[in-house]
């Protein structure tokens, strides 16, 4: 087996026995990037010597491949933009501090779709990324470096980011576990802003253990941002140890199953992941989530308006494009963010001003709120019956590139994981099988309620033991 | 719902060609039709949700501490001159 087939802990288990050094696993790594990156198209950057350096001065270190909106100090930070070409982040985001001090190294920078905002990593504005099962397909977005890396073993694991379910489709389509945290439970400092309500850092992994060991060294109240509260981060890796799904209670939320548009193969696989959660011991329990048909209304508008308001900060002055033609601070504002940003971007701008401009705030960001709190609710009193729910991830498997055109289409591939993230909730992609004929991969979601990430890795490592 | 999408993008400071408004505008109103969807929904009586975690009054204290280096937080600057960003002229009426 090549080092770069490994997983976070057969990797700590080899670095710990001496048997090789981080050094080893980098070149391992830096080898499989030359040989595959190219099709793949995974990786932006790589820088090759600052990863090997890192390495020798932490030997016993796990290489971890970052998504390029995540600040790590000396490196690129794209956002997969070109307004942002050029740019080198002068400091580390709190999750990379908190990675290097649990024994990990950013290793390499990943494809996403421009600032986040995407469900195929078609948007990136500097490269594509192909799906390592099907290089004709999308790896899902906006993480699709994040998992084609993974799914397609150039890397030992990955940072991805969620907002509206860009971990957890990439994962589905790319055969990976990915897990979204409760809002709060990673900090978002140094990780550029999307939707500041929803957004998450998390792991992307080649196993539920992976995920929680990764997890456990992200998580954390930090004083850099004010949404982390105080709890204490669990010994995930520990807890999941001997995992059952005897017992567990499973919620099947009718409105997830129900839906025009889901692919037969998704709903087989999933069915079938229902199936062994039960031969395995769990308790099926039939839970209705009455407002989930608004979720995605509710998202499209409070995403956008939230990027709106983050996106101001591009703006030619203090970092990123500056138009040639800037002659004034209209035209410096207006013409280099023209000229920086994409077309989705700019829809996704030009959605969030309007709903959040005079005589319509009320109307729909003022109202969306507040269906907010009733989807949040809905989850709420689900989780009063069952530990943890069980969904389709995404509703089909990966989708040729350029095969989806249309904005609102491809906004449906969020549709499964859209309303756990405005709830704030926790949730996981899992692997749960591949379509037949063509054998692309499919993953289903677990649910599980806000900071109740334990059960929810625990959940899904005892489902990702049955479905081997 | 016709959207005024060149008066929007003014407001985004966002200078849009003829042909991204013309591209843009059914675009953004078959989006604006689809979330118009919530207007069904029941709210009275319900507080709105501001994010996922209620946390209140997050201060720290009012102590001075050192922070970025200026030299850092000028590198990625598209120009400088001296210890500061350097900008076209803010000219009286010029804006537009």
């Amino acid at each position: 087996m090549e080092l770069y087939e490994l997983g976070i802990r057969q990797t700590q288990d080899g670095l710990a026995k001496g048997e090789f050094s981080s050094e080893d696993v980098v070149k391992s790594v830096v080898a499989r990037y030359r040989e595959r990156n190219g099709e793949v198209g995974a990786y932006l950057t790589f820088d090759e010597e600052g990863a090997l350096a890192l390495a020798r001065e932490n030997p016993k270190a796990v290489p971890v491949a970052v998504k390029d909106l995540i600040n790590v100090r000396g490196q690129p930070c794209t956002c997969g933009s070109k307004i942002l070409r050029g740019y080198v982040s002068p400091y580390d985001a709190t999750v990379i501090r908190n990675m290097k001090a649990h024994g990990f190294i950013p290793c390499g920078r990943v494809n996403m779709d421009e600032f986040a905002m995407g469900s195929s990593t078609e948007n990136s504005a500097l490269g594509v990324t192909r799906n390592p099962y099907d290089l004709s397909r999308v790896p899902g977005g906006s993480s699709g470096g994040s998992a084609a890396a993974v799914g397609g073993n150039m890397c030992i694991a990955a940072l991805g980011t969620d907002t509206g379910g860009s971990i957890r489709q990439p994962a589905s389509f790319c055969n990976c576990v990915g897990v979204k945290p409760s809002y709060g439970r990673v900090s978002r400092y140094g990780v550029t802003a999307f939707a500041s309500s929803l957004d998450q850092v998390g792991p992307m992994t080649k196993s539920v253990e992976d995920a929680a060991i990764l997890l456990q060294a992200l998580a954390g109240h930090d004083e850099m941002d004010g949404t982390t509260p105080t709890d204490p981060v669990p010994d995930y890796a520990k807890e999941i140890e001997g995992a059952s799904l005897k017992g567990v209670r499973i919620g099947i939320p009718k409105e997830y199953f129900d839906v025009k548009g889901l692919d037969p193969e998704v709903k087989r696989i999933t069915d079938e992941a229902v199936a062994k959660c039960s031969a395995a011991g769990a308790e099926l329990v039939e839970v209705s989530l009455p407002h989930t048909e608004y979720a995605m209304a509710v998202y499209y508008i409070i995403a956008p308006a939230e990027a709106s308001a983050n996106l101001a900060r591009f703006d030619g002055v203090r970092y990123g494009h500056r138009s040639a033609e800037s002659r004034d601070v209209y035209s410096l504002y207006a013409k280099s963010r023209a000229e920086g940003f994409g077309p989705e971007v700019k829809r996704r701008i030009i959605m969030g001003t309007y709903v959040l401009s005079s005589g319509y705030y009320d109307a729909y960001y003022g109202r969306a709120q507040k269906v907010r709190t009733l989807i949040k609710r809905d989850f709420d009193e689900a989780f009063g019956k069952v530990d943890a729910l069980l969904t389709p991830c995404a509703p089909t498997p990966a989708f040729r590139i350029g095969e989806l055109q249309d904005p609102l289409t491809m906004y449906l591939n969020d549709l499964f994981t859209i309303p756990s993230s405005l709830a704030g909730v926790c949730a996981a992609a899992v692997p749960a099988g591949f379509t037949r004929p063509a054998g692309l991969p499919v993953g289903v979601q677990f649910i599980c309620g806000g900071f109740e990430e334990t059960k929810l890795l625990k959940v899904c490592r005892a489902f990702e033991e049955v479905s081997k | 719902m016709k959207i005024d999408v060149g008066y929007v993008a003014e407001l985004a400071r966002l200078e849009l060609s003829d042909e991204e408004k013309s591209v843009f505008q059914p675009q953004l109103e078959n989006i604006v039709g689809y979330v118009e969807k919530i207007s069904e929904v029941d709210v009275s009586g319900v507080e709105p949700m501001m994010h996922g975690r209620t946390l209140v009054n997050v201060f720290r204290e009012d102590v001075e501490r050192p922070s970025m280096d200026r030299a850092e937080a000028l590198a990625n600057a598209p120009a400088k001159v001296g210890d500061e960003f350097l900008l076209p002229k803010i000219v009286e009426g010029a804006e537009s």
